[in-house]
């Protein structure tokens, strides 16, 4: 492949700062996390988690060399890899803590889950790019799509993992509700949504029943869910202004927090570095989805922009639903802070997904 | 036409229709990033304060509150396990600073070796420092009253009560019901036990474990705001706990322990069964152990003594155990003949002390021979030559088939853990098994219940139950109702006809002929014959050394060298109330080792239960 002069004339310097940025900031959280409170023998996540930075940089810089066009024809079979994977799961995959997400290949550990949401985003990018009309899509069109996004959310619900679940759900909608729906059709499935909630709320178990409800209110678990979002509100609320300093976070180092180099990682950096950490945090997620927007307006064609579209949504769940969660204002769902969050899956799908950002953006002049 | 190409036209949107759609994108964005700062904001700035004092103290933390473990009772309605309170010294490791200085002080208090106390302080090592460590477990209430005194001396110190298994007749039934232990780090990981936590104690065996998860209730705990020194301010919130069902066996507990007085100084196994409905009323396997020791906390010393012992006490040979059915098995041979019509009432055949078969001369147990035998005499006085002849006629594959269609050599499928299977031989298991060709003396042994063929006493218990009862064959029972705390029966169990013996009840009824004259008639279970109360059963010698070389049954050797004493039987002998299989191990003779138990069982059951 040549390497086209204009692709580096048109070179996407901005978001690779941005990305380059929040990792840093990640890592340096990261490093916090693992080795508060004396060594548990958690720093090998903080090594392991460089690897996949590199792993994912490398990823991401293939990625934006090819011309996202191509991805257009190849969308099926990048799909159905992702589908055959999560099948491998389900068949062969490791089960930790009750749930089969994770594929074990040689060293490395994946989470096929992770890289479904590119594929789904991928896929109806292009159904949607060719399938389009004004006047929105009508239920009956929307059969297709809704059809696609069920195959890998049925296979990842079996493993469970309802935030990963959630998500491709989420992103698919968002993009769905970008092209349009008909006005008509969308109070159709607004009803239609209600009436098979209420109706399926009487066929579940008095056990589910409590296990949806425990989920839409932490608070109904005192000792489990709900104590967890006490101690992570305790953290954060504690950080106040300008936070204990770097590597003086007192909850951490009890580990009063679960995950807190996961999923509740968020809690490290309020503690520590207060609410000047916290804003800055949020501004730089802010710059990113907008950068990610923008991408997506001064993108050439249609399916360009709704790849951007979609990729930009998935930020924007996981940076929503994780702060939401751990600052109480959300269920308790498991979901990573993009770039943040330790875990390789999540951070190299993320670094994929800038990949296509910037694949777009730096085509954006390109006529061929 | 031109109409329809600009309505098309009109329809498809181009790049910019999509990119004018996007400012409600940004707005959407702009406004969820809104909500975030507006939430940091109030955490972090309005709320900090109350949130950096919350945080210094640590003072949120979760107070576990264990369930009571679900009560056993036998069928009578009398409590055979419970739990009794107990306490614990626990010490929180962020309270008690100095900790060495705490060490010394308990040990002061209470006498108790500090390196014990430390070497259960390092196990909880990578537990959250907040979590109490139980240091000294189960102290009696001097200690408990000392310690209660010297409280304010004693920062991060915390008396934990917790109930403790207890088995109010120890050692009975002790490989039925099991025991407790501490949850092992595998058994964690396992998964089976969900909701578990390190230090919690779990059924290890027999009903304790194979109900575990019916017995041990749910877990509650307190969420609670302490000071500095660990002391509970206030709960601010609870989730009660839920105690386990409570569980019914079958077994007749006043029963059980008479069966087990007679086992005093035997090695061996009984099985009493209902056989009207398949329910377990005794279950004996001995030498037994000492399951509250288990509970307490077992020393390595008494662990390897207990797995050591060549009498095998943590076995439950009433179901782990298998031995050669010997003498008893002769109550199926009879059957199969029978019905496969290789004999019928009227065959008789003479027995001289052997049987010339090939170029070898196989022995009937009485050298002196029986004379002529029909089937009844037969089975009254065991003849070997009688039944080796019928197996010659029936052959080993015939055998096996009625054997395995009676359930022997293959498992019950009663509640417990780890029962044997046993064998039943046939050609093509002989050829798998040694790669040799079944020799066809080999089947005259195995018509006489010796050769390859391994039976559990349960298995035996119900067979002959199902002799007794006309042919129904039961899966055996322990449990008759689960019970939820709420006192809802959640689990009822109903009789479980799992198959019918493979014979006609005509021949089913010359069999219990010939099996009340073993006992009523001068057979070889004479001893036990009783005016008041006919019993029908059959003796049993197992030979633990070949015949060929010891040279008679009662062979003067050593103690391990005697053979197997078994009596299977029932009683009443027209409508049976019971069934019973007894295997005394080197107890020589059915008949005056096995039989005397089992008629004492039998008395035992049938004079408690007359109205």
């Amino acid at each position: 492949m040549m390497i086209d002069r204009r692709l580096i004339e048109n070179f996407d310097w901005g978001l690779a700062g941005i990305t380059l940025a929040i990792g840093t900031v990640g890592l340096i959280i990261l490093y916090s996390a693992v080795n508060a409170g004396g060594s548990t023998g958690q720093e090998m996540f903080y090594y392991k988690q460089m690897v996949w930075f590199g792993g994912g940089f490398f990823l991401m810089f293939m990625i934006l060399m090819v011309n996202y066009k191509d991805l257009e024809q190849w969308a099926p079979g990048i799909f159905f890899f992702c589908v055959f994977l999560l099948v491998a799961v389900l068949l062969v995959g490791r089960v930790v803590g009750g749930s089969r997400r994770w594929l074990v290949l040689g060293p490395v550990t994946i989470q096929p889950s992770e890289f479904v949401k590119i594929g789904t985003i991928i896929i109806l990018s292009r159904f949607y790019a060719r399938n389009t009309s004004r006047r929105g899509f009508t239920l009956r069109e929307l059969l297709r799509p809704a059809g696609i996004m069920m195959l890998p959310l049925i296979l990842i619900l079996r493993q469970p993992d309802l935030g990963t679940a959630m998500l491709v759900v989420l992103i698919s909608a968002s993009m769905t509700l970008f092209v349009g729906i008909e006005r008509r059709s969308l109070v159709y499935l607004f009803f239609l949504g209600a009436v098979v909630c209420c109706s399926g709320w009487f066929f579940l178990h008095d056990y589910q029943q409590e296990r949806v409800l425990t989920f839409l209110n932490p608070d109904r678990d005192p000792l489990g869910a709900g104590y967890h979002i006490i101690q992570s509100k305790i953290a954060i609320g504690s950080g106040m202004a300008v936070g204990k300093g770097y590597l003086k976070g007192t909850q951490n180092a009890l580990s009063f927090l679960p995950e807190h180099h996961t999923d509740f990682i968020m809690c490290v950096l309020a503690e520590e570095w207060g609410f000047v950490g916290t804003v800055f945090v949020l501004g730089l997620y802010a710059l990113l989805l907008i950068w990610g927007l923008n991408i997506a307006h001064k993108a050439r064609d249609t399916f360009g922009t709704l790849i951007a579209v979609g990729v930009t949504s998935m930020f924007f769940w996981g940076i929503f639903i994780n702060m939401g969660m751990v600052m109480g204002l959300m269920p308790v769902v498991g979901v990573p802070l993009p770039l943040i969050s330790y875990g390789g899956s999540s951070v190299v799908t993320t670094l994929i997904g800038m990949g296509l950002l910037m694949s777009v953006s730096i085509r954006r002049f390109i006529k061929e | 036409m031109a109409e329809q190409i600009v309505n098309t036209y009109l329809n498809t949107p181009d790049n910019d229709w999509y990119k004018a759609r996007l400012s409600g994108l940004v707005f959407a964005v702009l406004a969820a990033c809104f909500m975030l700062f507006i939430r940091m904001f109030h955490l972090q700035i309005i709320e900090g304060e109350e949130f950096r004092r919350l945080s210094e103290s640590n003072c949120i933390r979760i107070q576990n509150i264990d369930p009571p473990r679900g009560l056993i009772y036998d069928s009578k309605g009398e409590l055979i396990v419970d739990n009794r309170p107990s306490f614990n010294v626990c010490i929180t490791p962020k309270d008690a600073k100095p900790i060495e200085e705490t060490f010394n002080r308990l040990a002061a208090l209470t006498r108790a070796p500090v390196s014990d106390m430390e070497e259960r302080f390092k196990k909880q090592k990578g537990m959250p420092s907040y979590n109490p460590v139980v240091v000294l477990p189960d102290v009696d209430r001097d200690i408990l009253g000392v310690i209660e005194a010297r409280r304010f001396d004693l920062p991060g110190v915390s008396i934990q009560v917790k109930p403790l298994r207890h088995y109010v007749h120890n050692g009975s039934a002790a490989h039925l019901l099991g025991y407790l232990g501490e949850i092992s780090q595998k058994e964690m990981d396992s998964g089976k036990y969900p909701g578990s936590l390190r230090g919690d104690s779990i059924g290890k065996n027999g009903i304790e474990k194979k109900f575990e998860m019916k017995l041990r209730g749910i877990r509650g705990g307190r969420q609670v705001e302490v000071d500095a020194r660990g002391r509970l301010v206030r709960v601010l919130r609870t989730v009660e706990e839920k105690p386990g069902n409570t569980i019914y066996l079958t077994i007749d507990q006043q029963l059980q322990m008479a069966a087990e007085a007679l086992f005093q100084g035997n090695v061996g196994a009984a099985v009493a069964m209902d056989p009207d409905n398949g329910n377990i009323l005794a279950m004996v396997s001995s030498p037994t152990f000492d399951q509250n020791e288990f509970v307490a906390g077992l020393s390595h010393q008494t662990w390897n003594a207990l797995i050591n012992n060549p009498q095998r006490p943590m076995e439950n040979k009433a179901l782990q155990g298998t031995y050669p059915p010997a003498s008893t098995y002769k109550i199926l041979t009879a059957m199969a003949g029978l019905e496969e019509g290789v004999i019928d009432e009227h065959t008789t055949m003479v027995c001289n002390g052997y049987y010339r078969y090939g170029n070898r001369s196989y022995k009937c147990w009485r050298p002196d021979g029986h004379g002529s035998v029909d089937i009844y005499r037969a089975l009254a006085h065991s003849c070997d030559v009688y039944f080796y002849q019928v197996g010659q006629r029936l052959g080993v594959d015939k055998l096996s088939f009625y054997a395995r269609s009676s359930g022997l050599g293959s498992r019950t499928g009663i509640d417990l853990d780890n029962e044997a299977s046993g064998i039943i031989p046939t050609a093509e298991w002989k050829k798998q098994r040694t790669g040799d060709v079944w020799q066809r003396g080999e089947t005259l042994s195995i018509a006489i219940g010796q050769g390859f063929n391994l039976v559990t006493p349960l298995q035996m218990a119900c067979f002959v139950s199902a002799v007794g009862n006309g042919g129904k064959r039961f899966k055996p029972q322990l449990i008759q109702k689960v019970v939820d705390p709420d006192g809802d029966v959640v689990k009822l169990t109903q009789p479980e006809l799992v198959g019918k013996l493979p014979v006609h009840l005509t021949h089913l009824n010359m069999v219990r002929k010939g099996l009340w004259q073993v006992v009523n008639a001068g057979g070889t279970g004479s001893l036990i014959r009783m005016k008041s109360l006919e019993i029908s059963g059959k003796t049993g010698t197992a030979q633990v050394i070949s015949r060929a070389r010891g040279d008679a049954e009662t062979s003067a050797g050593p103690a391990h060298w005697k053979p197997h004493a078994w009596f299977v039987a029932y009683a009443p002998a027209e409508s049976p109330k019971i069934a019973v299989a007894v295997i005394v191990e080197h107890g020589e003779h059915g008949g005056s080792a096995a039989a005397p138990i089992a008629r004492d069982i039998i008395k035992h059951y049938l004079k408690e239960t007359k109205p």
